[in-house]
């Protein structure tokens, strides 16, 4: 229950709420949200090497095997884009079948291996925030916090480079770098959640808090805003919800936490709601109506 | 002062040529068409001109200088389906992306850039949708904003891709006013056009394009019967057009 841990652990899971709901919102409109999805599922062979090489579960370590997994993985993607004639959505498919399918093969070798049974890397599937040491939350929480920072500061190029990327490059941003920068810190967010949501679900803390956000407003500001806001209320939920019963994982709670806030958002947002677009229409089709009728008069 | 200077230029995409051997010399101050039937690389001509293609091989200069964004001295309209018109973003911010240039990376825009922006909006006739988000305007709004946002530029050589393509009347006629109004000023301007009908009432300056240049000069001087023949090949209808509306004026 609430105890002194669980405070930090809510603290640690409302930053990697606000962190995944900024990121997100910009993966989401440059449409990489699936590449966001391939690169959570492609931490887990880097989590399994890490233990391998290192044979301890310090998170720093596993974070840095996941990165260089998950930004393989991002590499390869990009790469067979540019290289074949494959379209994006198969290399995508397939990059993160081939660096989940390795994963689950590596993390069965370390828990048959003598150590592993105490390991705990099962968690890193599905995510336990409850059971995170305090040192863990301290890494999670500052990688959150630069994660926060960046965004705002690069606000205004990433949101020029996302709509127009020629116009962005004629003014002289470096719209390449930009861009590597923004993946960076995609990788950066999902491997700072994998041990609180777990490597199959962590992508949806990056899709469905911008989606969501996305029927409040036209505004990338209050977008932006409101991604955040529902990042952190689905991280908080699904931290204190989970934490109630032992064996409940933290991913597939959050995953539903956030689902809720979006069909909230699909039905009842104002402007782009469906209740309020089907009002719009139908009061449109009426007033036709009337004028019609005043027109055959 | 020459506006600009191509030399040699050729842009190939993958193994087919788009551009072959390229030289242009256009002093500053005129109102440009570049005029082609289509693939006749017109698109693919600004875009090498602003450094955005790979492989591109000759040079270019602007303002006798080569093109460094720094300097701030080209403004930009891209083709309006270039961008997601979805994209969760007013009219005003989209014009005052034409500031970022100035504003430099990092720091946020000015009241004096906000100030600017609202200006270019008014220039254009849409100081009354400055709130109004993108998606929300009809094309030749849109079209309008594109426009608003290069002259929050401030350049002094403007780069256009098909500004008329799929506006009003209404809009066409204010496009074609603030063209003329920035050559008044002193600016050159670069536009891909390829109405023919109306091409030699717009500019005063031509360049004939199919792959390589066929013709480019004063308009009077290039916008010539045989001139067209050689650009646009057989394409006669388009040809006949144009010599029975000359007959008609």
């Amino acid at each position: 229950m609430l105890t002194g841990n669980l405070l930090w652990v809510l603290i640690g899971a409302i930053l990697l709420g606000v962190a995944a709901g900024l990121n997100g919102t910009f993966a989401f409109l440059q449409k990489q949200s699936l590449v966001g999805d391939a690169a959570a599922h492609a931490a887990l062979p880097g989590i399994a090497l890490a233990y391998l090489v290192f044979q301890q579960k310090d998170l720093p370590l596993l974070m840095l095997g996941a990165a260089i997994t998950s930004a393989l993985a991002v590499y390869m993607i990009q790469w067979i884009v540019g290289n074949s004639k494959l379209k994006a959505d198969a290399a995508i498919g397939f990059v993160l079948s081939v660096f989940f399918g390795i994963g689950i093969v590596l993390i069965t070798i370390v828990n048959q291996s003598g150590s592993g049974n105490q390991s705990g890397l099962n968690d890193f599937i599905f995510g336990k925030a409850a059971t995170m040491a305090k040192s863990d939350l301290v890494w999670l929480s500052s990688s959150a916090l630069l994660i926060i920072l960046m965004c705002l500061l690069f606000f205004k190029e990433w949101k020029l480079m996302i709509f127009d990327p020629v116009f962005a490059k004629g003014i002289g941003l470096p719209v390449e770098r930009l861009r590597v920068l923004l993946t960076a810190l995609t990788v950066l967010t999902i491997v700072t959640g994998i041990q609180a949501v777990g490597v199959i679900l962590m992508a949806a803390m990056l899709i469905i808090p911008a989606a969501a956000a996305r029927f409040w407003s036209n505004h990338l500001g209050i977008i932006l805003v409101t991604s955040a806001l529902f990042g952190a209320l689905s991280g908080a939920l699904g931290t204190i919800i989970s934490s109630f019963r032992t064996g409940l994982s933290t991913g597939p709670i959050i995953v539903l936490c956030a689902a809720s806030l979006f069909l909230i958002s699909y039905f009842f947002a104002p402007t782009r709601g469906f209740i309020s677009k089907s009002l719009k229409k139908k009061t449109f089709k009426q007033r036709n109506v009337a004028k019609e009728a005043t027109n055959h008069e | 002062m020459d506006a600009l200077q191509v030399k040699k230029l050729s842009v190939a995409y993958e193994e087919k040529v788009v551009l072959k051997n390229v030289n242009l010399t256009i002093p500053v101050g005129h109102l440009t068409g570049i005029i082609g039937p289509n693939g006749a690389g017109k698109s693919t001509l600004i875009k090498a001109i602003l450094n955005q293609l790979p492989n591109k091989t000759g040079t270019v200069h602007i303002l006798e200088r080569p093109l460094n964004p720094k300097d701030h001295t080209v403004g930009y309209v891209p083709q309006r389906n270039a961008v997601d018109w979805d994209f969760p973003t007013n009219a005003l911010d989209v014009v005052l992306m034409g500031r970022y240039g100035h504003i430099g990376m990092i720091k946020k825009p000015s009241t004096k850039d906000k100030q600017i922006a609202l200006n270019c909006l008014k220039d254009v006739g849409m100081e009354a949708y400055a709130d109004r988000s993108i998606g929300q305007l009809s094309g030749g709004q849109q079209q309008r904003v594109f426009l608003a946002r290069a002259l929050a530029q401030e350049a002094e050589v403007y780069f256009m891709d098909e500004p008329f393509v799929g506006v009003d009347a209404a809009t066409e006629r204010t496009i074609i006013a603030i063209l003329k109004d920035l050559k008044a000023k002193g600016k050159s301007v670069f536009v891909v056009h390829h109405d023919l009908q109306t091409a030699s009432d717009y500019f005063d300056w031509m360049i004939l394009l199919n792959q390589t240049i066929t013709a480019s000069g004063p308009t009077e001087q290039t916008f010539t019967e045989d001139n067209l023949q050689e650009a646009y090949g057989g394409k006669l209808f388009f040809m006949d057009q144009t010599k029975s509306n000359k007959s008609f004026n």
